[in-house]
This record gives C-alpha cells, structure tokens and sequence, in this order.
C-alpha cells in the first residue's frame, strides 16, 4: 500500500495530520512507509494536483476525493468532520474509510 | 513587525461588506474594540467563525465591537475577493462589520501574520490582547478562551489574564 501525504510548509496543519494518519495506520496494523513530499510553487501544486495542504492519498486516491477537484493551489485545504464542522486536517473516519 | 501592547489602534477607512466605508472613528462609542484579521477561504477561519460571532452576540450590548478585515490578494486567491466577501458574510450571517483592506496596508501596519489573529482595544484604544481566539480550532476541545477572558477583564477595568499568544492559521496573502 502506497501511502503519501503532499504538505505546504505555509500551512500549519500538516504535522496534526501525519500524527493523525500514523495513528491510523498504527491501529490498523498497516506498516506501509508514509511518504512525505513538501509542494513549495504553484507550478509544482499544478504538476501534482495537489487542491491544499494537507493532501492524503491512498494507492494515489485522495482520501477526501470530494475536495480533490478543487482548482491546485498553495492553501490550506478545507475538510468536512462528520458532524459537517469545518476542519484543516481530514477526519480519523474519512482516514479509515479510504484504508479500509 | 506585529504591534506591540500598548500601541494605538491604526488609523483606516475601508469599504464593508454592508456597502459602507468604516473608519476607526466610526467605532469611537465602542469600549473594546476587537480587530481580527480574517478571510473567506481558510478552514481555521472558518472553524472559528462561529465563535467570533457568538462574541459579537454576547457582547455587543456591553460595548464590544469585533471588525473583521480581509487584506488577502485576490488575485493568487479569488475566493476572498470583495464579491466573495459580500456572500459569505450573507450566507453566514455575520453579525460584525467585514472590510476589505485591498491595499493591505491596514495588515501591514498591524503586522498581521495569520488568519484569524485577533487585536484588541481597550476604550483608549491602546493594544491590551494579541494572538488566538481561544486555544483550540476544534470548538470541542477548547480549554482556555483568550479573547472571552481577555474581554471581562477589559470591562472589570483589569488587565487580561494572557495578553499575547501564538496566532494559528493560515498565512496571509501578501501581493508581490
């Protein structure tokens, strides 16, 4: 299993998501690396497709795959929590979910 | 460089959301005075929204004013244009003023850093709190809520219990 997380340093959330995502794989028993790739320019954001930071994908699907079409940009991406609050990082659900 | 406590509140006069020019005089009969630089597109902002306006709801009567301003560039981030600002603030019912400060020289003279980054004013309009709403994006784990504390100290006529601390956010948009 493929596990990589996209992240831009202007974005203060990504190191709640990695410990998020190494929980989860941790209690799931996944001992799959997590590959780490910082995205510093726009040209880069576009290359990658890369919609905000954090950015988790799975086997290269994004785990949040409804805000995966957002348009690249150097942002800090927007999730939904599974009570419909707003939150910088995705949810342990959505993370489980795109594991399972 | 972020201002420092004790500084006077900035001079300004930008359009509102409401379709007026608001200037720092026009909140002269306000006690305490919260300018919070904000946006439309970040999700911290947008975690936090709600709790700037259950403040606006809980303290107006006694005097608080809580003004938001976006001096985000547009241009690299379309979502917080002025048109943007003018639905969002409808859709969410903001009950504060919302300014564009297009020319950001209203963030740069602050020293904004971050979205949300609050600066609060006493009746003299010297700075007494800088940083957080509170401490924490997530309003279920809040434990320590700065700017409420910060607040009933101002209106006891006390010093805030905490009067600078780390803004958590997003960057803001600078122009080039």
């Amino acid at each position: 299993m493929k596990v990589e997380l996209f992240f831009w340093e202007g974005c203060p959330s990504y190191p709640e998501a990695e410990e998020l995502l190494a929980d989860v794989l941790r209690a799931r028993g996944i001992e799959s690396e997590l590959e780490r790739r910082e995205v510093s320019t726009q040209e880069e954001a576009e290359q990658l497709h890369f919609p905000g930071s954090p950015t988790i994908r799975i086997d290269g699907r994004d785990v949040d795959e409804a805000g995966a079409s957002a348009a690249p940009a150097l942002n800090c991406r927007i999730y939904y929590l599974p009570d419909g609050r707003v939150s910088p990082v995705p949810s342990r659900e959505q993370l489980e979910a795109a594991l399972a | 460089m972020t201002i420092t406590l004790g500084t006077n509140a900035p001079a300004f006069d930008l359009p509102g959301v409401d379709g007026r020019n608001h200037a720092l005089d026009d909140y002269a009969e306000a006690q305490v005075l919260a300018l919070v630089q904000s946006c439309n597109h970040c999700p911290y902002v947008q975690a936090w929204e709600g709790r700037m306006i259950d403040l606006q709801r809980e303290y107006g009567a006694r005097g608080f004013r809580l003004v938001a301003i976006n001096s985000n560039n547009a241009a690299t981030h379309p979502e917080d244009s002025f048109d943007e600002m003018r639905a969002r603030a409808g859709r969410e019912g903001f009950n504060f003023d919302y300014l564009y400060d297009e020319d950001q020289s209203l963030a740069r003279t602050l020293g904004s850093e971050r979205t949300p980054e609050v600066f609060l004013f006493d009746r003299d309009r010297q700075l007494v709190y800088h940083g957080a709403i509170d401490d924490s994006r997530d309003d279920h784990n809040v434990s320590t809520r700065y700017l409420r504390d910060a607040l009933e100290a101002v209106f006891e006529g006390a010093e805030p219990p905490v009067t600078d601390t780390p803004s958590v956010g997003c960057s803001v948009k600078w122009k080039r």
